[in-house]
């Protein structure tokens, strides 16, 4: 049975990398026993898959992961069951069920957008950034920003790549890109602002929270989040 | 949201900052009242190898079960937070509640290897805690010192107000009781610790003088008071299978060294190898009981959600009741998808048929430690393997499957030919023999053997038969490398034989330091202040600020390692009882130049002096 869970990471778990995230929920379902399918071989290992890594520093409430399971309790048994092994800073906030169990559901590949707040440190927000800022950024017909990669320095129009943005009491709130068809990382959104107003960005000016990740809507068209692809667990499977 | 001690800049900037965030599974907190006393207990060395040790993890929780104590964890900061702390001026902090060790009551360190002395001294200096004992006041915290290398404190006696020799299970406790006593009175600190070394087992250096003869050597050591001990006593803890253990153990969130459950199953050795220091301070052998260690198993997988149990001991093959924990083990584990990491053991039939139960075959290698070439060197060393054990035990797993064997030995043990030296090449060979006259057809793998043959350089070490002999110079030691590196290429097989070895330099230091007295003090101090830290990542290592500090302090390095000492010379460490007595290990040296093995502790009693202590393997029939 697949199973898609939503979870929280925030205080000093936002120091911990993706890679001891994923080492992390590993023991957090042996001690909650969630009857978790493994791999055959000679170690077998979880079948465990992560959406989009969230980078160290940054917050997040909507990360999320698909696993396979023999067997469970309803949702909110299981919630809460998962969330008895954690230590502060991480809780999972959602436990549903993947009706579609092929690789065309899995959270990796279906994510297109993902949600940001940006807030600025204490007394790093710049005087000059306001609504019209803002606005004169999105009117530009192309935003082209130099992207490095391990392999190559390409630059590329961001502009697509941003679905909306606005400037909210005091905080940056967007949705950009995310996915490997397309892929937009809110400092580097940041910074081009910051370039347009004739400012340069700081790295440890900005907290990032990301608020939730999409998948695109066949039907609308329109985004909708990973978690109202799954299904809640009314009863014991 | 905790608090933490860094800011989220220095968090971002260096590497790995879950070294030093806490908030693990398992970790404990408290709230801090008035009368809590706040206990650090630190590893001077960094996180991923200080949260590998079982004895802070039992130390942890055995301290953590009282109400009114409060231990915390502290790891050495890796070299790039060094430099931020000491530049914004941060004091060091435990890793719970991120406060500064400097308003502890006690810093404790674990000693567990002579070249984390450097790290020590970074451990109170970024504590911001005066680095002499001399000179700390009331409101300092206690600075204690434990673990193996508390066997030979001297060399670290100037840091440190008190060193508990021995297992940490026993007196801990009666000193918390005591400083509880102390911190409600007028008690001055210095009247503290002149009672603290009335408890049995710790050492409080500050109250003992030493006088030197003009050689440099020892002429008098002893305590300025009447009713301070003349004699430290080991503490041992009697019955393991009813103390302390911790069934929730601290889980961390990045990869560490032992990334697994680690079950302790027995301490101490019943064989005596006469170069090895620890089979002689662990003494007698105790094993757990059986069904105390399953329960532990249970409890600690399911606490922890480890994907990997070990076990831990010394020659653990001589664990008695070997085969039924490890077929309970395979069961709980096979259920539970948890790997099993076995200890090294002897290679025979039943480890075979386990290893092969738990391992790929293909993917491991079997372990031999002979640690001498010629049987006259091992009858020297006390090692009871022979080369028949070895070369049928590596012919079974051959054709069992295996075809990589990893070899340990020693250069420079006492008594050392280049007969000896050679034999290591020739056995390395004979090896490979083995593996090549099994018919092609039935050779597992690829058809070859891999061998690696990897020498460490012995260094003599306080309270074993040999700490009285003179340590190879560098010059020898290398000159015996280059000699044992030649024999290995002329041998027929030398193509399946790769040949691994130890740094010099380094064993030198070791040397120096594991036999060292007071006056090393102030070596190690220069080198510190010369930038020595983490001197054995071989990356930091560096021996010229260490030659500059004996040159700086007129210290010579050669009086602790080129010098036979006889065996009427007081040595540093004569203050402390160990249990094995002096006159058994002269009754050893003396065995072990004359080529005499001396049987184990389960074949018959030596009489090392620590039957004393009323358990164990002494007490088995």
């Amino acid at each position: 049975m697949k199973i898609r869970i939503r979870f929280k990471k925030e205080g000093t778990m936002k120091f911990i990398g993706h890679l001891d995230m994923m080492r992390y929920f590993q023991k957090v379902f042996r001690r909650a026993d969630v009857d978790i399918e493994y791999s055959q071989g000679f170690s077998p290992h979880q079948l465990i898959s992560f959406a989009s890594p969230l980078g160290v520093g940054l917050t997040s409430e909507g990360e999320y992961m698909d696993i396979f399971v023999h067997s469970c309790d309803d949702s909110k048994t299981m919630v809460e069951r998962i969330n008895q092994h954690m230590v502060e800073g991480v809780s999972v906030l959602s436990f549903k069920q993947i009706l579609d169990e092929t690789k065309n559901s899995n959270a990796m590949s279906l994510i297109a957008a993902a949600d940001y707040i940006v807030s600025f440190r204490e007394g790093r927000c710049p005087d000059s950034l306001n609504e019209a800022a803002i606005l004169q950024f999105m009117s530009l017909n192309e935003i082209v920003v130099t992207k490095k990669t391990k392999k190559s320095v390409a630059n590329t129009d961001i502009k697509p790549m941003i679905h909306s943005l606005a400037f909210e009491n005091g905080q940056l709130k967007m949705r950009v890109a995310t996915g490997s068809a397309a892929n937009l990382k809110p400092e580097l959104l940041v910074s081009a602002l910051y370039r347009m107003m004739g400012l340069e960005l700081n790295e440890f000016d900005l907290c990032i929270h990301r608020l939730d990740m999409f998948a695109k809507d066949s039907q609308t068209g329109g985004f909708i989040s990973l978690d109202d692809l799954g299904a809640d667990i009314s009863g014991k499977r | 949201m905790r608090k933490l001690a860094l800011d989220d800049e220095i968090l971002l900037k260096v590497d790995k900052p879950a070294r030093y965030l806490g908030n693990e599974v398992n970790a404990v907190y408290k709230e801090i009242h008035e009368d809590t006393i706040r206990f650090a207990m630190a590893f001077p060395d960094v996180y991923e190898i200080g949260m590998s040790y079982l004895g802070i993890q039992i130390i942890y929780d055995m301290l953590n079960r009282r109400d009114d104590v409060y231990c915390e964890r502290v790891y050495s900061p890796w070299t790039d937070l060094d430099a931020i702390m000491r530049e914004k001026n941060i004091p060091l902090f435990a890793l719970e509640s991120q406060d500064p060790v400097k308003d502890f009551d006690f810093l404790a360190i674990t000693i567990q290897y002579e070249m984390c002395y450097t790290n020590i001294l970074q451990l109170i200096d970024l504590s911001h805690i005066p680095m002499f004992a001399k000179d700390r006041k009331e409101g300092d915290p206690i600075v204690i010192g434990g673990g193996p290398c508390a066997y030979n404190p001297e060399p670290l006696a100037d840091f440190f107000d008190i060193f508990y020799i021995g297992e940490g299970e026993t007196v801990y406790y009666e000193l918390m009781d005591l400083y509880k006593k102390y911190r409600h009175s007028d008690m001055s600190r210095y009247s503290f610790l002149r009672e603290a070394a009335k408890i049995e087992g710790l050492y409080v250096p500050m109250l003992y003088d030493v006088a030197y003869n003009e050689d440099g050597t020892i002429a008098d050591f002893g305590p300025k008071y009447s009713d301070i001990p003349e004699k430290i006593k080991k503490q041992v803890v009697t019955d393991l299978s009813h103390t302390y253990y911790p069934s929730k153990p601290v889980v961390p969130f990045i990869k560490v060294t032992q990334d697994r459950v680690v079950l302790e199953i027995q301490r101490g050795c019943i064989r005596g190898c006469r170069f090895c220091q620890a089979g002689m301070v662990y003494r007698p052998n105790r094993e757990r009981d059986v069904e105390f260690l399953k329960s532990y198993a249970d409890q600690m997988l399911e606490a922890s959600g480890h994907e990997e149990i070990s076990l831990s001991s010394l020659s653990s093959s001589d664990y008695s009741k070997l085969p039924e924990l490890i077929d309970y083990l395979i069961d709980v584990c096979s259920k539970k998808k948890v790997n099993i990491s076995l200890p090294s053991l002897r290679i025979d039939a039943f480890s075979l048929d386990v290893m092969s139960k738990v391992q790929d075959v293909k993917k491991s290698s079997l372990t031999f430690a002979p640690e001498a070439g010629t049987q006259r060197m091992r009858n020297v060393i006390n090692k009871g393997l022979t080369e028949e054990d070895i070369l049928k035990g590596a012919t079974e797993a051959f054709v069992g499957g295996w075809n990589r064997v990893k070899l340990y030995f020693m250069l420079g043990l006492p008594t050392e030919t280049y007969e000896d030296i050679e034999g290591i090449a020739v056995l390395s060979n004979e090896i490979a023999k083995a593996f090549y006259s099994i018919p092609k057809e039935q050779r597992p793998g690829n058809g070859r053997v891999d061998i690696v043959t990897s020498t460490s350089f012995f260094v003599p070490k306080p309270f074993t038969p040999f700490q009285w002999v003179a340590q190879n110079s560098n010059e020898q030691f290398l000159d015996k490398q280059r000699f044992l590196n030649h024999k290995i290429k002329d041998q027929i097989n030398h193509k399946s034989i790769k040949y691994n070895w130890h740094d010099v330099e380094l064993t030198r230091l070791e040397g120096i330091l594991a036999r060292g007295d007071r006056k090393l003090c102030r070596v190690l101090l220069a080198a510190y202040e010369n930038g020595c830290l983490y001197d054995s990542w071989s990356e930091n290592f560096k021996y010229d600020m260490w030659l500059k500090a004996f040159e700086d302090t007129g210290v010579d390095p050669d009086f602790y390692t080129l010098r036979e000492r006889s065996t009427d010379e007081i040595l540093p460490w004569d203050f402390i009882d160990a249990g094995v007595s002096k006159q058994f290990l002269i009754r050893e040296w003396e065995r072990a130049k004359e080529n005499i093995v001396t049987p184990n502790c389960r074949q018959g009693c030596s009489a090392c002096g620590c039957k004393a202590y009323g358990g164990g393997v002494c007490y088995e029939n």
